[in-house]
C-alpha cells in the first residue's frame, strides 16, 4: 500500500517540494516570531488578542467534522454512492484536524509548556476539551480510514470489529465542531459570540464549507488520476453543500433581525463594524462583502440544476462556497468578537505576514498529509477497480479525461446498476 | 448609571451565629492550602500568613473567612498626580514594562475615562462631574471570575480569600483569558518586557515574553498582613477591607455611600467598587 507514495511523476514531487518548502518558510517564521516576540511578528494586541490563527482552527474544525456528511448517509442510510469516497472524507478530516491543531498550537506563547494541558487537567476549560476531542477524532479518522482502505486493498470486506469506531466517529464529528463553538459562546460581554446559535451556525457553515472542498477535491482526483469518484456521489455532495449553505445564509440574517430589531447596541455594533463601518474602521467591510457575493454565486449556481450538473460551474459554485466562508468564519468572525473592545473602543486587526506565512505553513502541513493519503487511497482504489458494490471505479484511458465527475458513461452505468 | 452594588445588611437568614470549630478548622485548612499553592510556605512567611488570616476570620461573624476588596473614592483622587503616584507604586514594584506602543502595553492598574470603564452608560445623563473623573482600573478579583474558568492549566485561580491569581510559570500563553476577562485587565507579553523596565526591583519576578499577567492585589503583601500598594499609596482614597466583615472599612463604605462596579449585568461580581456619591 505505502508504495504508491514512492511512485509518482514529475507534477507529484514537486507539488511536495512546494508543501515543504511552505512548511519550512512557516516553520522559520514561528521561531521568529518567538524570538521577537508576537508584538512585532503579528497583527494582534491587547484588544484583539485573537486573529487569523484561532480563526483557522475554528474553519478547518469545521472541515474535519463535515467528513460526517459522507460518513452517515453511507453507514446509517445506506447510501451506497457515497462507498468510494468515504475515504476521502475521512482522510480530509484527518488533515484539517492536523491544521487545527497547528493553528491552536501556533498561538501559544509558551509553546514548550503545551502538556501542562495534561499535567494539570482542567475540565471546566473548554480548551482542555478541545484538545481531548480533536485528538480523539483524528484517532478515529485514521483508523476507520486506513481499516477500510487496507481491507480494499486485500480485496476483502472491511473487519466487523471497526463498525463501533465509524458509529463513534460519526458522533463525535459535530461534538468537535459544537466544543470550538463552546470557545465562543460562553463568554460574557462578547456578544457578537455569546449566543446559542453559535454551535449551529458552526455546524451550518462546516457541513458547506467540508463538502464544498470535497466536491473540488474529487475533481482534482478524477482529473488527476484514473480513480472517479463517481457522479452520483459528486452531486449528492453539491444538494449537501446547498441546503447547507442557505442555513448559513439563514442563520446571519436570524443574527440582524435580534440585533437591529431587539437595537442592543453592541450587537448592532458589530454587524455594523464588518458590513459597512464604523466610527471610520472599516477594514473587514471588503472582506465581508466579497464574502456575501461569493456566498450568492455559490447558492445560485448550485441551486439552478442545470449550472450544478455542469462540472465546471459546480466546481465555481462549490470554491464559491468554501472562500466565502473562510472569509467570514476564517478571519473576520473573530475579529468581529474584539470589536467594540471592553472598553466600547476600536481597534481594528490584520494579519502580519509573519503570522500569514505561519498560518501558510500549518495549511501547507494540512495539504502534505492530504497529498499523500489521498496517493495511497488512490493507488488502492485504481488497483481494485470496482467498489464495495462491484461498481466500476476506474475510467479506461480511452475514456474522456474531460469532466469525468459527470461522464455519461458512469451516471449511465449507475443508472442502469439502480434500475 | 451602573446599578449599585449590594449591601450587606447586618445578620442575614443564612447566617451560621458563631463559627463551629468544624467550620474553622475547613477555612484554616483551606488557607494553609492556599499558602501552600501560592509557594509562601517558609516558616516566617507561613507564620504570618496564618496569623493574620485566623485574626480576621475569629473576627468574621459569617464564619465565611476574608472576601477581600476595594473601595475607591473617586472623590478624593484630585489631581493627576495622585493616579500617577499609585500607578507608579504598582508598576515599580511588580516590575510592569513601561511600553509605549498603545496595542502591546502591559498595565496592572491605569486610568480610564468614564465612558469606557462604564462603556454601557449613556453618558449624556450622568453628572457632567462623574463623566470628567478619570478612573482606575485594574483586575476586578471577581467573585466569579470568567478568566479563572477558560485558563486551561489552571495558571489563573481564585484564592479563597478572592484573590484571583496568576501564575506566572505555569501559563502557556494562549490568551483564552485575555479574551474572557471583560475589563481587559490582563496583558500578555507580546514582547520580552526586560528592557522596558527601568529600574528593576530584585524583590519581585521579572515576566518573559509569551506569558499573561495583571494585578495580583499584592497577594505577597497580604500574607505580611499588609495592604495593596495601590492602597498605601493612594492616602485613603482607596480603601481596602473585607467585605464579609460587615465592620470593615469597606463594608461600611459601602453601606453608607453609594457605589458603582464595572459591568454588574455579566455577573463576574467584581469586588472593586467605585464612590461616586459626593460626601
Amino acid at each position: 500500500m505505502l508504495g504508491a507514495l514512492f511512485k509518482g511523476g514529475r507534477k507529484y514531487w514537486g507539488f511536495l517540494l512546494l508543501l515543504l518548502g511552505f512548511m519550512g518558510v512557516g516553520l522559520l517564521c514561528w521561531l521568529r516570531e518567538h524570538h521577537l516576540g508576537s508584538g512585532p511578528t503579528s497583527g494582534l494586541s491587547r484588544d484583539v488578542p485573537w486573529g487569523l490563527h484561532i480563526g483557522q482552527l475554528t474553519f478547518f474544525v469545521g472541515v474535519a467534522a463535515s467528513a460526517v456528511m459522507v460518513l452517515l448517509p453511507y453507514y446509517l442510510h445506506n447510501f451506497k454512492e457515497f462507498a468510494r469516497i468515504t475515504v476521502l472524507g475521512e482522510f480530509l478530516a484527518v488533515a484539517a484536524v492536523i491544521v487545527s491543531m497547528l493553528s491552536v498550537f501556533t498561538i501559544m506563547g509558551r509553546p514548550e509548556r503545551v502538556f501542562n494541558v495534561l499535567l494539570y487537567p482542567t475540565p471546566g476549560s473548554i480548551i482542555f476539551w478541545d484538545m481531548i476531542v480533536l485528538s480523539t477524532y483524528l484517532g478515529l479518522n485514521i483508523v476507520c480510514g486506513w481499516t477500510i482502505l487496507a481491507a480494499e486493498h486485500r480485496g476483502e470486506a472491511a473487519p466487523k470489529w471497526i463498525k463501533p469506531f465509524i458509529y463513534l466517529a460519526i458522533f463525535w464529528a459535530p461534538s468537535i465542531h459544537m466544543i470550538t463553538a463552546f470557545l465562543y459562546a460562553g463568554l460574557p460581554g462578547k456578544h457578537h459570540w455569546a449566543t446559542a446559535l453559535q454551535t449551529v451556525h458552526f455546524l451550518a457553515s462546516a457541513f458547506a464549507a467540508g463538502p464544498a472542498l470535497l466536491i473540488v477535491l474529487g475533481t482534482l482526483v478524477a482529473k488527476l488520476s484514473r480513480f472517479d469518484p463517481g457522479v452520483k456521489a459528486i452531486q449528492k455532495l453539491a444538494q449537501i453543500v446547498l441546503y447547507a449553505l442557505s442555513l448559513h445564509l439563514f442563520f446571519i440574517g436570524l443574527e440582524f433581525f435580534t440585533a437591529f430589531y431587539s437595537q442592543n447596541p453592541e450587537h448592532m455594533r458589530t454587524l455594523t463594524y464588518l458590513y459597512v463601518g464604523l466610527e471610520g474602521h472599516s477594514r473587514m467591510v471588503p472582506l465581508m462583502w466579497t464574502s456575501s457575493l461569493l456566498a450568492l454565486l455559490g447558492l445560485t449556481l448550485l441551486a439552478i440544476p442545470a449550472s450544478r450538473r455542469q462540472p465546471r460551474s459546480l466546481v465555481i459554485g462549490a470554491l464559491a462556497t468554501f472562500f466565502s466562508i473562510w472569509m467570514d468564519k476564517g478571519l473576520a468572525f473573530v475579529v468581529a468578537g474584539f470589536i467594540p473592545n471592553s472598553f466600547g473602543q476600536i481597534t481594528e486587526y490584520w494579519p502580519d505576514w509573519n503570522e500569514a506565512l505561519v498560518a501558510a505553513g500549518a495549511l501547507a502541513t494540512g495539504a502534505f498529509v492530504l497529498t499523500l493519503l489521498y496517493k495511497v487511497a488512490i493507488s488502492v482504489k485504481v488497483k481494485a477497480g470496482v467498489d464495495a458494490y462491484g461498481l466500476r471505479q476506474v475510467r479506461n484511458s480511452g475514456e474522456s479525461s474531460m469532466s469525468p465527475v459527470l461522464a455519461g458513461v458512469h451516471a449511465s452505468e449507475l443508472a442502469a446498476r439502480q434500475d | 448609571m451602573e446599578c449599585a452594588t449590594p449591601r450587606p445588611a447586618g445578620p442575614s437568614s443564612d447566617e451560621q451565629g458563631t463559627p463551629t470549630t468544624h467550620t474553622e478548622r475547613r477555612n484554616f485548612l483551606r488557607f494553609l492550602g492556599a499558602s501552600a499553592l501560592l509557594g509562601v510556605g517558609t516558616a516566617a512567611g507561613m507564620g504570618g500568613f496564618v496569623r493574620v488570616n485566623a485574626e480576621e476570620l475569629l473576627s468574621n461573624k459569617k464564619g465565611l473567612g476574608a472576601r477581600w476588596a476595594l473601595v475607591i473614592d473617586v472623590w478624593k483622587l484630585r489631581a493627576e498626580i495622585d493616579y500617577q503616584r499609585i500607578i507608579r507604586a504598582c508598576h515599580r514594584f511588580h516590575n510592569v514594562p513601561s511600553i509605549n506602543e498603545r496595542a502591546h502595553e502591559v498595565k496592572w492598574i491605569w486610568t480610564e475615562k468614564y465612558q469606557h470603564a462604564f462603556p454601557t452608560t449613556d453618558i449624556s445623563h450622568v453628572p457632567r462631574d462623574i463623566v470628567n473623573k478619570p478612573f482606575l482600573v485594574l483586575c476586578n478579583h471577581c467573585d466569579n471570575p470568567p478568566c479563572v474558568r477558560v485558563c486551561p492549566v489552571k495558571a489563573t485561580f481564585k484564592r479563597p480569600d478572592g484573590v484571583v491569581m496568576q501564575d506566572l510559570h505555569r501559563c502557556i500563553g494562549c490568551k483564552f483569558c485575555v479574551v474572557a476577562c471583560p475589563y481587559g485587565a490582563r496583558s500578555y507579553n507580546w514582547l520580552p518586557p526586560k528592557p522596558f523596565i527601568q529600574d528593576i526591583n530584585p524583590e519581585f519576578p521579572i515576566r518573559t515574553a509569551g506569558v499573561v499577567e495583571k494585578c495580583t492585589f499584592c497577594y505577597e503583601r497580604l500574607d505580611q498582613g499588609l495592604p495593596p500598594l495601590c492602597v498605601e499609596a493612594s492616602d485613603g482614597a482607596i480603601l481596602f477591607g473585607d467585605l464579609n466583615n460587615p465592620e470593615s472599612s469597606v463594608s461600611k463604605a459601602i453601606a453608607t455611600r453609594y457605589t458603582i462596579v464595572r459591568k454588574p449585568e455579566l455577573g463576574t461580581q467584581p469586588r472593586i467598587f467605585y464612590v461616586v456619591q459626593e460626601g
